[in-house]
């Protein structure tokens, strides 16, 4: 049963949504924006209606992700604080991708390589919104310096970039590590998953217990 | 707009070569600066070609008008008051696409078949292409091409290509009634270039000189200028303009080689899955919560 009340409350259902509208407005924008970013990808636009649409929908769209994901920024900023021994997890993920997590130090709520993927994926928001204002020809950016304007593309597509490989990583890591997404999709884990990959966690919610 | 399409050297955002089996000759608009009187009728000829028309505007108190180019002034006169050692001058420059050798607006642009440069030298935007974000703004040394209000596509001068194709001069240079606008091959007009300059240096201008920044490649619209080592003191003409390092980063190798770094991070996780297998609970783990079965 999906939402057998004997397994661990993950994350609510607002946050569950909230993190699926930035899914879903991350994929669309990333999907839109590499059409404007090497021709090899121009055929992307098709998905939006042409060119000129992915040109229109591109920003709006990435405006909703920024909104939703900075929701989530500060739902989860004060959880994903890197603290010694998440320095110590990181110091071990080469271990970790081999499948080998007996020296894995315990993981809270959120383990070492998730943080950093947090906050690079909020430092590259950041970037994005602030360097997509300027680029953002058809309302903004008029009172910019050319000089200003060519700053905020190379940015825009170097922001994105590494954005999108977190993201990459992070579907990955969701698909790779067994019954993750099952947490985002219905909110509830096994204590069986919570004791193996989250282990200070599933003592913090249980009391210790079993 | 253009009629040619087997003479294209570079297409916008295309990384196969263009249709190119024919070649023709370059060709310059030259545009000698000694000679303009600043009558303006080059920018009637232009509007009344292209059949484009500004709104009326207001009086700025100079001559200037409009006082830049917009989407329906393709050229404008700029008229620069200058105290050079021979005293005050008016220098009045045509501005208006320079037709880069190397355009730094097909560079930025991202919409196959906006921006084409024809093998004689034009560079031509194709505005039912164009998608209207603006990078070609971004990309231009010069800051010519202009976003519409109306329907948000970029335009510019297109070195009247139409009138070209069919073997006749630009709009602008069919009117001029002193000579200062002339076009024919590159060659020939650095040639009469040369000797306008010659004639100017006899005169007392011994800066006087070529406007055909290798920066950019070139230009296949070039000035005869009177002071050649100032061209900002023709209402700002860049010094030695050149792409933006910026632009190259951003449109340059840097771009291609980040799309395969983002297969590469496909390719990798599929390759970990497939050889390390999936992170499950382990056995034990799972023994101690078998009631949850």
């Amino acid at each position: 049963m999906k939402n057998d009340p004997k397994k661990l409350l993950r994350f609510t259902p607002s946050e569950r949504a909230n993190h699926w509208l930035t899914a879903i407005t991350f994929v669309l924008v990333a999907l839109s924006g590499l059409s404007f970013f090497y021709p090899t990808f121009f055929f992307l636009s098709q998905l939006f209606g042409g060119g000129v649409w992915t040109r229109i929908l591109h920003p709006f769209i990435g405006v909703v992700m920024a909104i939703s994901f900075g929701v989530m920024f500060f739902e989860y900023r004060q959880m994903n604080v890197i603290t010694s021994s998440d320095k110590e997890w990181l110091s071990h993920i080469r271990e970790m991708v081999d499948s080998d997590d007996r020296n894995m130090p315990e993981a809270g709520k959120f383990n070492g390589g998730q943080k950093l993927l947090f906050w690079l994926e909020a430092a590259c928001t950041a970037l994005l919104i602030l360097s997509g204002i300027v680029i953002w020809r058809a309302y903004f950016s008029f009172p910019f310096p050319v000089l200003v304007i060519r700053f905020a593309s190379v940015v825009h597509a170097i922001a994105a970039t590494v954005m999108i490989a977190v993201i990459m990583f992070h579907i990955y890591a969701a698909i790779w590590t067994r019954e993750s997404i099952d947490a985002m999709l219905y909110g509830r884990v096994r204590r069986a998953w919570a004791k193996q990959h989250h282990a200070a966690w599933f003592r913090q919610v249980t009391g210790g217990g079993k | 707009m253009a009629l040619q399409s087997l003479d294209i050297t570079r297409l916008s955002a295309t990384t196969t070569p263009p249709p190119s089996q024919r070649q023709t000759p370059k060709v310059a608009k030259l545009i000698d600066i000694s000679k303009c009187i600043g009558c303006k009728a080059c920018q009637v000829a232009c509007m009344e070609w292209n059949d484009t028309r500004d709104a009326i505007g207001v009086n700025h108190g100079v001559l200037d008008n409009p006082m830049d180019l917009t989407e329906n002034s393709w050229t404008v006169m700029r008229y620069a008051e200058v105290k050079t050692d021979r005293g005050l001058e008016w220098l009045i420059r045509k501005d208006g696409c320079m037709h880069c050798a190397e355009p730094g607006c097909l560079k930025a642009c991202p919409a196959p078949g906006a921006i084409v440069q024809y093998s004689n030298g034009i560079v031509d935007f194709q505005e039912e292409n164009c998608i209207g974000c603006g990078y070609c703004i971004t990309g231009c040394p010069f800051n010519i091409p202009r976003l519409s209000k109306k329907d948000a596509k970029v335009y510019k001068c297109t070195l009247c290509s139409d009138r070209v194709a069919v073997g006749l001069e630009p709009a602008c240079v069919k009117t001029c009634p002193t000579g200062a606008i002339l076009f024919g091959t590159k060659d020939d007009m650095i040639r009469h270039a040369e000797g306008r300059v010659a004639d100017l240096k006899s005169r007392g201008f011994v800066n006087a000189g070529i406007y055909n920044p290798e920066g950019v490649g070139g230009t296949h619209v070039m000035y005869v200028l009177q002071y050649v080592h100032q061209p900002e003191i023709y209402s700002g003409l860049a010094k030695d303009p050149t792409i933006s390092p910026l632009v190259f980063l951003w449109k340059g190798i840097a771009k291609p080689l980040a799309s395969l770094a983002l297969a590469a991070v496909g390719a990798g996780a599929f390759f970990h899955y497939v050889t390390k297998g999936p992170n499950e609970v382990s056995k034990e783990v799972e023994k101690e919560f078998e009631d949850e079965k």
